[in-house]
């Protein structure tokens, strides 16, 4: 019944090419662009941005660009939390290098910034694979923690060797620090985050997608029919680290204002991204969004029903959010392997025929 | 048969023309190991070259050389008469020589679609900014190489498995989805790496069948390795046959049937 491509007749490459090729997809996913950029903004308030907007829509742009590493390209990383430190350190210094530049413009030179770090730490890729360049990716998360740690310039010698976002604006309207209103900073990553999802959706259905796809899948073979394996990796680490050099840039400025490098950007962020990434599904675009939101609502939701609904106490829900959160994981690796994605695809073709499946 | 230069018609009707890729003295050791050892012969442009022997006589080995993944330590490769240098597979792609794979190498988390695609990216010119922004150069250049792709598709009869992913596909299609890969790359050579093994009767008739008819409708030159005698002494303009890494014999089917050495070392007689 949803879902069917009957009588949708296609004429051209192109539009057999798009993006929802099935129409009740297409207007599915219209319907989410208007729900989210024209009614969640005057519904928004303060709790429901920190507590639930805000990280998913921070994590769901990580997730993509880790996804562009791990799941289209096949090299796999731990390094996320350092890349985001990177990210977040350099929109910190540019904000207040250059406090009259808009906010856009910082968040994006920071996501540069980050994708030529990426770069530079990919470049052991070339010669390691699988678990030996897991270990390399380590290696960069560590260094990385360690360095805006010691080296007191990162955090213009603040005593307390943290870094604080002053108040920045975005076309008159203030995005950073604590009196940004909740719709602004809400809206601000949503732009980050649409955009990003059309580049990384437009990047992995083309040329470039196919050949991080064929490195994945089978290097050699992908150099004899002519991927530059190079060229390939390389560009991979660099829109890789870009996204997630965005996500932590917005995740220090917009979403938790102030920022202890070991605390925010620690090897379980790494971790967390990388759960988000595998539990979404590896190689899809859904699937980090789907992966971000489960791992953020998921201790939201055991919240409130272990404690306003069953009334326990909150250390003990808190502790149960851990356990039940690795249990679901394990159980996802060994029901579907391919993640969220996988059962929306399943969903998506029983829906197809539903309710006559005959 | 001697080695004229200049072009000659086959009794079939085609025209083979001169030498495109020559290959000379080449030696390839793996440690202690020689895989080949002094062997010279040429591929001409239009002509179908079988390689034969027996297993691990080198067959591979050679077909790895000439695709670029194994550098020979002695010997030249010649391509249009010009010295290759070493270079890395990618660089040899982009010249014009696309091949299969004995055990077949498709990228098995993509689509049929997308696996045939890959054979265009030495087509593709657009840069990542272009790619992202898709509009546009990135649209436009999809849909023309789709074209081409699509036109492949076609001619290998593999449309309605377009979109399936390529890891849902049995043997027999995989074969022919790694065809359409290395066509479509457009090839000026196209090396088979025992593009029949494990197939029954008919799935060999249509890998033949299309082996001939890519030759004859696109000029492609084609070398193979095949173990299926019947096959390669019809298909084939001139076969060479490999002995432990030596050249025991060079020529057309009538002459490699009647080659002692040959039959001594890999055909044999039979005893009816």
């Amino acid at each position: 019944m949803f879902y069917r491509e009957a009588g949708d007749f296609k004429t051209t490459y192109a539009e057999d090419g798009q993006t929802f090729p099935i129409r009740f997809d297409r207007y599915r996913y219209f319907a989410v662009l208007i729900f989210a950029f024209g009614v969640v903004p005057f519904m928004v308030n303060d709790y429901w941005a920190n507590a639930l907007l805000l990280p998913f829509l921070i994590y769901a742009i990580a997730a993509i660009g880790l996804n562009i590493l791990v799941g289209y390209c096949g090299q796999v990383s731990l390094g996320t939390g350092g890349f985001m430190a990177v990210g977040a350190y350099a929109c910190y210094k540019f904000m207040t290098s250059f406090p009259e530049v808009s906010m856009f413009v910082h968040v994006l030179l920071a996501g540069g910034v980050t994708a030529v770090v990426c770069v530079a730490f990919g470049l052991p890729s070339l010669r390691i694979k699988g678990f030996y360049l897991a270990v390399a990716t380590l290696a960069a998360q560590f260094f990385l923690v360690w360095l805006f740690n010691r080296v007191p310039w990162f955090y213009n010698y603040s005593a307390s060797g943290q870094i604080n976002a002053p108040e920045r604006e975005v076309l008159g309207v203030i995005i950073t620090g604590p009196n940004a209103p909740a719709w602004a900073t809400y809206m601000f990553c949503l732009v980050f985050l649409t955009v990003c999802a059309l580049v990384a959706r437009n990047l992995t259905r083309g040329t470039v997608g196919r050949s991080w796809m064929a490195i994945r899948d089978m290097d050699i073979a992908a150099e004899i029919i002519g991927v530059n394996p190079l060229k390939a990796k390389l560009t991979a680490f660099a829109v890789s680290g870009f996204f997630i050099g965005i996500s932590g840039a917005l995740f220090f400025a917009v979403y938790l204002g102030a920022v202890e490098v070991g605390e925010a950007f620690g090897i379980s962020k790494s971790f967390l991204v990388l759960f988000m990434v595998i539990i979404g599904g590896l190689g899809s675009i859904f699937g980090a969004f789907a992966g971000a939101a489960f791992l953020v609502l998921l201790p939201v939701v055991l919240k409130v029903v272990g404690v306003d609904v069953l009334g326990w106490p909150t250390d003990i829900v808190a502790h149960f959010q851990l356990v039940i959160v690795g249990a679901l994981i394990v159980l996802f690796l060994i029901l579907e392997p391919h993640g969220l994605a996988q059962l929306w695809r399943v969903a998506k073709e029983k829906l197809r025929l539903w309710p006559f499946p005959h | 048969m001697t080695d004229v230069t200049d072009s000659y018609v086959t009794p079939d009707g085609r025209t083979i023309g001169g030498v495109v890729m020559e290959m000379n003295n080449i030696t390839l050791r793996f440690g202690g190991v020689v895989a080949i050892k002094d062997i010279s012969f040429n591929i001409r442009e239009g002509e179908i070259r079988s390689i034969i022997g027996p297993n691990g006589a080198g067959k591979s080995s050679m077909l790895n050389v000439i695709s670029g993944f194994y550098v020979p330590q002695e010997g030249e490769v010649l391509f249009h008469g010009k010295k290759r240098p070493p270079m890395r597979p990618y660089e040899v792609a982009r010249q014009g020589i696309a091949r299969t794979f004995q055990n077949i190498a498709l990228f098995e988390g993509m689509s049929v679609l997308d696996n045939v695609m890959t054979g265009r990216l030495n087509y593709m010119k657009t840069n990542i900014f272009q790619q992202a922004l898709w509009k546009g150069r990135a649209e436009a250049e999809e849909v023309e190489n789709r074209a081409v792709v699509e036109r492949i598709i076609d001619f290998l009869e593999i449309q309605h498995i377009r979109k399936t992913p390529v890891a849902r596909l049995p043997y027999g299609l995989k074969k022919r989805v790694e065809l359409a890969r290395a066509l479509a790359a457009e090839p000026k050579l196209l090396l088979l790496d025992e593009p029949m093994a494990g197939m029954n009767v008919e799935e060999k008739e249509d890998m033949s069948r299309f082996i001939l008819d890519v030759n004859d409708e696109f000029g492609t030159t084609i070398a193979l390795i095949e173990h299926d005698m019947g096959v390669v002494m019809d298909l084939s303009d001139r076969v060479v046959v490999m002995d432990y890494g030596r050249k025991i014999g060079d020529g057309t089917p009538a002459e490699i049937l009647s080659n002692q050495a040959v039959i001594d070392a890999y055909l044999g007689v039979s005893h009816d």
